[in-house]
């Protein structure tokens, strides 16, 4: 899983992930790899959901997007222009095309400002019509989440419960008009019903308002219900990317099967699965496994897998995995000068 | 059954520790029309309201619900943790036979880890930062069971390994934050399974954990449980959860318990709105993508003032005038074991004309079950129209 390549990457992205790595120092010369190498790509009105446990760098991803902070290395193009070369003016510009909705609503916030003030700031910084003009606007844009700006404008956000508060920083991502909305973990700090309110609300504004959303979250169920593609991580490396249907139904990397083993079914005709499952915890990605950094907790862990970092290629139609011995498809290719793993430590 | 003597009896031998005797088959655990509220500035909250449950030796029972519910606070009132400062606790908990609610706080302590456990949701907060593992496992052991040093640290190791830890000797030197998240839960339900209990609360256990790991940790409570004949409250709000590993459910909505059955039978036969709202609110994997999701508008009640009549009719689809009057009791339903809330039942010829007619009447709730527009249906309730909406496109028919 040392999943690098491009195999999976699309002509007519809007956004266009090419060999991005984060690192961040921690102390005496070390480095964590959080992301490392890792290649993506959005179509316009599409939504790609990225999955995977804590710590496997999905959120990193997202902010290294968003050139929060930049990437160490490699190319984020949106709709044509490298986003890591932009710099000050240039760069703050087109970070409005694209906005983030973060998880915890709450802190997301400004506790001490009104509702319809936060909502209104980016129109102010940028200067966008007249006073009277931003109040419409952002009655609008409020409408649409479904806060009623009459009565709520007016208010802090600590009157608000959890959901509404996620709707609040959805209005607040959409009244500058992005392309792009990068939600991290949206609804994972809320209640089942109020999940379903939101996860619906994001359908609605993404077809309301033609956007293109990247939706990272550790809910297999619920990248499942929201995407169109869906990228599977682990220790910042790519497994496996597809359409969910594709994946879900007929998991082609042992990570994803592993993954959706785990899952519980509200259904008690089904026994919990105890066979299958994952032993052990995610190595430190200080020191990650050489060649494949799935191989320690793989069952299908093979030699070749601790030497040879592998290739993303696809294994049917649409689906591709980083894999050499995948659960669906041929074995990898060999490769006559196997590929040793420097870059990834 | 004088609990001491359980204790004192334990306390003779390191080896009957891991195997809870097992004196007399029957209910464990009865609670009665148990109350639990907190006077706060801004008024008396209800959070328990009139629960009454029972439990028998080995079975598990599911609490579930959302946020608020009152599922927590259930659990911890139970077993007295709640303390006596602003709390107000009434009805009546039998364990074994025996009146918790009559006993003083130092009884309670020598019940607590012998005879009633409880895991917590967080295991970074439950465990100490500050004191070695070993010395936080073997404290119950040395306190209720009079161990010596030795052999409560021989029995800590047997504990590590039997949770799954593995080098189970060099945890006994380490601190929380030296484990991952998995293996801290792991460490909290081996403090837990110390003194040999013979009921286990495990409140949310996996909810702050990775979906791997959450597999994993149920599996080990399950495994635990039957190797020791535990009886177990499972506390929750995943119905996904709960479903493949409870023997009984009780579904809990703004301190009531508003449905309970055996487990195969609630989600077979649901019949109050609330838990089937619940269940159709939840994405499924094995639904296709972008499936609508069922949503329920609005938000739980304010236990302070709870809502009269029915506590779930201002977000039911199926409320009636009778639901906003009327507070429906427990109805027993064709099953044994299944207890319901309800005027209008799901699955029956009443709901579904109740929920028909609030259809055509507009009622946002009913719209909300139907479109699962959640903007549509937010504003609606914010602004009190009860009975119409016009951003539907749903036709607002007859008024009612």
């Amino acid at each position: 899983m040392a999943g690098t390549g491009t195999a999976h990457l699309r002509s007519d992205a809007l956004l266009r992930v090419d060999q991005l790595n984060v690192e961040f120092p921690v102390g005496r010369g070390a480095t964590v790899k959080a992301v490392s190498g890792i290649s993506l790509d959005v179509i316009e009105g599409e939504t790609l959901g990225l999955v995977g446990e804590s710590g496997c760098g999905k959120s990193t991803t997202g902010r290294a997007i968003m050139q929060l902070p930049k990437p160490t290395s490699g190319e984020v193009l949106f709709d044509g222009t490298d986003l890591t070369k932009l710099r000050g003016e240039e760069l703050r510009k087109t970070r409005t095309r694209l906005q983030m909705i973060f998880q915890d609503p709450i802190s997301s916030l400004n506790p001490r400002r009104r509702v319809r003030d936060i909502i209104a700031e980016p129109l102010k910084i940028w200067g966008v019509g007249s006073e009277s003009e931003r109040k419409a606007q952002v009655d609008e844009v409020l409408e649409a989440v479904g806060i009623d700006p009459s009565v709520a404008g007016d208010k802090r956000p600590h009157e608000f419960s959890g959901g509404q508060c996620q709707r609040i920083s959805i209005a607040r991502a959409l009244v500058l008009d992005p392309k792009l909305v990068i939600c991290d973990e949206p609804v994972s700090a809320l209640d089942v019903s109020v999940q379903a309110q939101i996860l619906n609300l994001l359908e609605d504004m993404k077809a309301r308002y033609g956007l293109t959303l990247i939706f990272i979250a550790h809910d297999l169920a619920v990248v499942k219900n929201i995407s169109d593609r869906v990228a599977v991580m682990y220790l910042g490396k790519i497994c496996e990317v597809g359409r969910p249907d594709d994946i879900y139904g007929q998991p082609a990397h042992p990570y994803t099967d592993a993954l959706l083993r785990a899952i519980p079914v509200p259904d008690p005709t089904t026994a919990p699965v105890q066979s299958g499952l994952l032993t052990g915890d995610l190595p430190s990605p200080l020191a990650p496994p050489s060649g494949c950094r799935f191989r320690t907790r793989c069952p299908r862990a093979q030699e070749r897998c601790a030497l040879e970092e592998p290739q993303i290629r696809e294994v049917a139609d649409g689906q591709f995995v980083a894999c050499h011995f995948p659960l669906i498809g041929e074995e990898a290719p060999e490769v006559s000068t196997p590929v040793m793993v420097g870059t990834s430590g | 059954m004088s609990t001491d003597s359980t204790t004192a009896a334990v306390g003779r031998g390191r080896r009957r520790v891991l195997t809870a005797p097992d004196s007399h088959a029957g209910t464990l655990l009865e609670v009665d029309d148990l109350r639990t509220s907190f006077v706060t500035p801004r008024g008396v909250v209800t959070a328990v309201d009139g629960v009454s449950l029972s439990l028998e030796r080995g079975r598990t029972l599911g609490v579930v619900g959302e946020s608020g519910s009152g599922k927590s606070v259930l659990a911890r009132s139970i077993m007295g943790l709640l303390g006596n400062r602003n709390v107000r606790r009434s009805g009546s908990v039998r364990y074994a036979g025996q009146e918790l609610t009559e006993l003083n706080r130092k009884d309670l302590r020598s019940l607590w880890g012998t005879g009633m456990a409880m895991v917590f949701q967080d295991p970074m907060t439950s465990l100490n930062p500050v004191m070695k593992i070993g010395r936080q496992l073997t404290e119950g052991l040395r306190r209720h069971l009079d161990m010596s040093k030795d052999d409560a640290n021989a029995t800590a190791v047997e504990l590590l390994s039997s949770v799954g830890i593995p080098e189970p000797e060099r945890r006994l030197s380490q601190y929380a934050h030296e484990l991952s998240g998995g293996m801290r839960q792991r460490v909290t339900i081996a403090i837990a399974l110390a003194c040999g209990p013979k009921l286990l609360f495990a409140d949310e256990p996996t909810t702050a954990l990775d979906v791997t790991v959450q597999a994993q940790i149920l599996n080990l409570l399950q495994a635990q449980q039957h190797e020791r004949h535990m009886a177990m409250v499972l506390v929750t709000h995943d119905l996904g959860v709960v479903a493949g590993r409870t023997d009984d459910i009780a579904v809990m909505y703004a301190g009531q318990i508003v449905e309970t059955a055996p487990t195969r039978t609630l989600f077979a036969n649901v019949r109050m709105p609330y838990t089937e709202a619940l269940l159709k609110s939840i994405p499924k994997l094995e639904q296709p993508s972008h499936t609508r999701l069922q949503i329920i508008g609005g938000r739980p009640p304010d236990l302070i003032s709870p809502p009269a009549g029915c506590r779930f009719s201002p977000r039911c689809p199926y409320a009636q005038d009778k639901c906003r009057t009327e507070q429906p009791p427990l109805i027993e339903a064709e099953q044994p074991g299944h207890l319901f809330r309800c005027w209008f039942p799901v699955g029956t010829d009443a709901g579904r004309e109740a929920f028909e007619r609030n259809l055509a009447a507009g009622v946002p709730a009913a719209i909300a079950a139907r479109t699962g527009d959640a903007a549509a249906v937010e504003l609606a309730d914010e602004r009190g129209l009860a009975t119409q909406t016009s951003t539907t496109d749903t036709a607002p028919g007859s008024n009612a």
